[in-house]
């Protein structure tokens, strides 16, 4: 059993604590917006924040992840208001399939939190998830808009 | 947004009369047979529109949503007819089940080869018209003046006299009345809906994670699955030995499924594979462990000889006179490896099957052949089974398989009662697709003494889709899609001419199954003719956009599309110190599409600083997001050279993961510029796929030029060379 704090809310898991996050809280909690992809820290689908830090959670013990303040997709908008970034990628209509975004924009709004205003080299550094569908140039026009914002 | 369909299956077999769509069906007006209502009680107008009393329309979509914007495109299209409130427009799926009791009331579901709108934007145009004109009858009759003083708009039907009622209020009466028997469509000069640059409706969604794919699927009481399949293609399980892990957390069962592969059920996903992983499993790899990368491209290298028999796609003039009295000749071969499409999500279906129903939850590329596939794999009649479709991680091609299908329907015929969600991990889906398919292509060219082309044989050895996937569908051992770009006529139409031509297809089938991939046969068939055209212009002296058009004088939109990015990549013009530009283009699946690249080359670097794609679809029913998929299309086909190769080692796939099947990120994403050019040509032509196939040969003819070296091998990654 492992207590695991996810968008402000204790959950108690029944899982082994090798277990990776991103199971707990796809299977065992039930937050299904963060997503597999590839299970080795590659594609950045599964991204969550930890205290504030992206995290790809499928390669991240479950155990590792206890006293640890945990934000999903779900978690980022605050009371109903979307985070600055999912206003942008909605501006920009930046999803294709979506099934990447989630991660992506945890991971850019990490981004955005420590450099307000990334430049296209700090995008190209940080930002490494995959998307198959190939949205890098909405992904990039929306992170500057957000930045902008 | 609701993806999951509300209607009531019950109602299905009430006034069949009424509901053939806006096709062909239709009396004049007057009482009709009985309203068809959705789930919550509000009535349809015609098969594709609900209009709830709020005034709401869901708009019915028959195709998938995979990432393309079909389902905003096909929306746009309806509304566009039915004057509807755009603001307040919903979608949801029809069932394959529901639409086989309704007659095929939606037509196809298939959604590949970039068809999902060209294929059927004439019938979900008359839908809407359909309903539209059935609205205003209704109000006509309500005010008791002729129709044709009333006009629609935004959702409310107006008289002359300025009365006015809403779409709501009108919708009861207006789904008792027949279908009108002649629909004039809109000119699309006309449009005010469909041609602008609207937002996907399925974007809110997407960014709160709230959108269901067929990985987030939750049923009551579900089990979870794993599944390993043999590694060795056509090989079969032999043996497992389930005792070994039934006794691992949260295990519930370990069964076979079909002859080649095994699965554990367990509580959770995560349990399923870590007993899986444990479970010891003997294959019979039938003898293909012995093929490998080296003995398939050796098998394909027998059909690069000139008199090996071969099916012939296209052909005029005499190629063996023009090669024997040749001045000159040139000749090259290329090869092309198979390539995983690898959509984020991998491969899932969730099942449910009892003795007498059978439901599955999954993405899928073509409803109605996942539907056929349950009915198949669960033994039930067609009327007890259904499939529910959700979001799709991604297709490119792979979702218009079913084997997951088959595969989740097999487990939860083994837990009757239990629905059960098959999960591929990576792994499994990097090493059981349905490849890009393997092909080596001779070219040789001929030229006269005064340096004209007079000759062209392409011969391409290599594997057929269709031996895997529609054997039916082969044309006396030939399969045409082979051709693709190549054709004679038609919607992938060769763009030159050229006295002597012969290209033709010396078939080679690894054991090795391939499938439809993104612009799959056009992609390297533009890689062979964009590149050896180039190789042609190169060997007599000639400028390659020079060279190019004087073979395309009969090819006036394969050329305008041409001329448009040579125009805006700058051809001809000063560059930057060590830039260099490409060409090329090709005709696929309906569109007129070219690429123009400029390049710097420094050492093992390749820095693409611009790409221009143009394309001509005929028309454009979202112009925003047809220069996504422009874009999206670069980043996919520039992945495919730089980085996608599918290699066999003992009979089975190498690659496991993005970390040996690497996808370009952002930082390699050139700056791509579309021209979205439609020339109202019909039938229309399609944009998911058509640009991926000029992406490549634009890139290597511009690393030609920058560096005299010509690449005729992939992908670049073997040639030690990176995107900087």
């Amino acid at each position: 059993m492992v207590r695991l704090n996810i968008n402000g809310k204790d959950h108690d898991v029944d899982v082994d604590p090798n277990t990776p996050l991103l199971w707990a809280i796809r299977e065992n909690v039930g937050l299904t917006g963060t997503k597999y992809g590839c299970g080795i820290a590659q594609c950045g689908a599964c991204t969550v924040h930890l205290d504030g830090v992206a995290t790809r959670s499928c390669s991240f013990p479950a155990s590792a992840a206890v006293g640890k303040k945990i934000v999903t997709i779900e978690g980022l908008a605050q009371n109903g208001v979307l985070h600055k970034v999912q206003k942008a990628w909605v501006e920009h209509d930046v999803p294709q399939c979506g099934y990447c975004q989630s991660g992506m924009i945890m991971a850019v709004a990490e981004l955005l939190k420590n450099k307000p205003k990334p430049t296209d080299a700090d995008i190209d550094r940080e930002i490494t998830n995959i998307c198959r569908c190939g949205t890098f140039q909405q992904v990039r026009a929306a992170i500057h808009a957000a930045a902008n914002a | 947004m609701n993806f999951v369909p509300k209607m009531n299956r019950r109602s299905f077999f009430v006034g069949t009369a009424a509901v053939g769509g806006g096709m062909a069906l239709g009396l004049d007006f007057g009482v009709g047979p009985n309203v068809v209502r959705a789930a919550d009680g509000s009535p349809e107008v015609g098969v594709w529109v609900v209009i709830r009393p709020d005034n709401t329309t869901v708009i019915r979509i028959a195709r998938s949503e995979m990432g393309q914007g079909t389902l905003t495109g096909l929306a746009q299209l309806v509304a566009e007819e039915l004057e509807c409130d755009w603001s307040k427009v919903t979608t949801e799926y029809p069932t394959p089940g529901e639409s086989v009791a309704r007659k095929r009331a939606w037509g196809a579901f298939s959604t590949g080869g970039s068809r999902g709108i060209r294929e059927s934007e004439k019938y979900v145009r008359e839908g809407g018209a359909a309903a539209r004109m059935m609205l205003v009858q209704a109000a006509a009759n309500e005010w008791k003046v002729p129709a044709s003083e009333c006009t629609a708009s935004n959702s409310t039907v107006k008289h002359s006299s300025g009365k006015t009622l809403t779409y709501g209020k009108l919708a009861e009466a207006a789904a008792k009345l027949e279908l009108p028997k002649e629909i004039k469509l809109k000119d699309p000069k006309d449009w005010k809906i469909a041609g602008k640059p609207l937002l996907r409706l399925d974007t809110p969604d997407k960014v709160i994670g709230k959108t269901e794919y067929g990985i987030d699927v939750k049923v009551p009481g579900m089990l979870n699955a794993s599944i390993k399949q043999c590694p060795v293609f056509g090989g079969k399980v032999k043996g497992y030995d389930a005792a070994k892990v039934e006794k691992m957390p949260g295990v519930k069962k370990v069964v076979q499924v079909g002859d080649n592969a095994v699965a554990v059920v367990a509580d959770t996903f995560w349990h399923a594979k870590t007993a899986l992983d444990a479970l010891p499993i003997q294959w019979d790899t039938a003898g293909n462990e012995k093929v490998d990368s080296a003995s398939i491209a050796k098998f394909l290298e027998t059909g690069l000889d000139p008199d090996q028999p071969a099916f012939v796609g296209n052909q005029n003039g005499d190629i063996k006179a023009a090669i024997a009295g040749a001045a000159k000749k040139v000749e090259a071969v290329y090869s092309y490896p198979y390539q995983n499409h690898a959509p984020m999500e991998p491969m899932n279906a969730t099942a449910l099957v009892t003795a007498d129903k059978c439901e599955v939850w999954c993405g899928t590329q073509d409803g109605e052949a996942a539907f056929a596939a349950a009915v198949s794999a669960s033994g039930l009649p067609a009327n007890k089974v259904d499939v529910h479709k959700v979001m799709l991680g991604g297709g490119f091609g792979r979702r218009g398989r079913v084997d997951y299908v088959i595969q989740a329907v097999s487990i939860a015929k083994q837990m009757p009662g239990t629905p059960v969600k098959l999960l591929w991990t990576r792994e499994e889906d990097m090493q059981h697709c349905f490849y890009h398919p393997i092909t080596q292509c001779k070219m040789v060219g001929t030229f006269d003494k005064d340096n004209n082309l007079t000759g062209l044989h392409m011969r391409i050895s290599g594997q057929s889709i269709l031996a895997t996937v529609f054997p039916a569908r082969m044309e006396n051992g030939k399969d045409p899609v082979t051709f693709q770009g190549l054709n004679p006529t038609g919607e992938t139409a060769f763009g030159y001419s050229v006295p002597n031509l012969l290209i033709d297809h010396a078939m080679r089938n690894p054991h090795v199954p391939a499938g439809f991939w993104r612009g799959v046969n056009v992609n390297h068939n533009a890689i062979y003719v964009e590149s050896f055209m180039d190789e042609l212009a190169h060997s007599i002296g000639v400028d390659a956009l020079e060279f190019r058009r004087k073979l395309m004088t009969k090819h006036p939109k394969h050329l305008a599309v041409l001329n448009a990015v040579a125009e805006k990549i700058g051809w001809g013009k000063p560059l930057p110190p060590g830039h260099h530009l490409g060409l090329s283009q090709m005709m696929g699946f309906g569109s007129y599409v070219a690429g123009a690249a400029e390049v710097s080359v420094e050492g093992d670097k390749i820095k693409i600083h611009r790409i221009v794609g143009a394309t001509d679809p005929g028309f454009a029913v979202n112009p925003a997001q047809i220069d996504r998929q422009v874009a999206g299309s670069f980043v996919y086909g520039l992945s495919a050279l730089f980085y996608g190769e599918i290699t066999i080692k003992d009979g089975a796939v190498e690659q496991g993961n993005f970390d040996t099947y690497n996808s370009m990120r952002i930082a390699e994403m050139p700056k791509v510029e579309s021209i979205i050019m439609p020339s109202g040509h019909t039938p229309w032509g399609g944009v998911g796929e058509p640009t991926i196939l000029v992406a490549a040969p634009a890139v290597l003819n511009a690393y030609f030029r920058a560096t005299g070296k010509r690449i005729r091998s992939f992908p670049l990654k073997n040639h030690n060379l990176q995107i900087a």
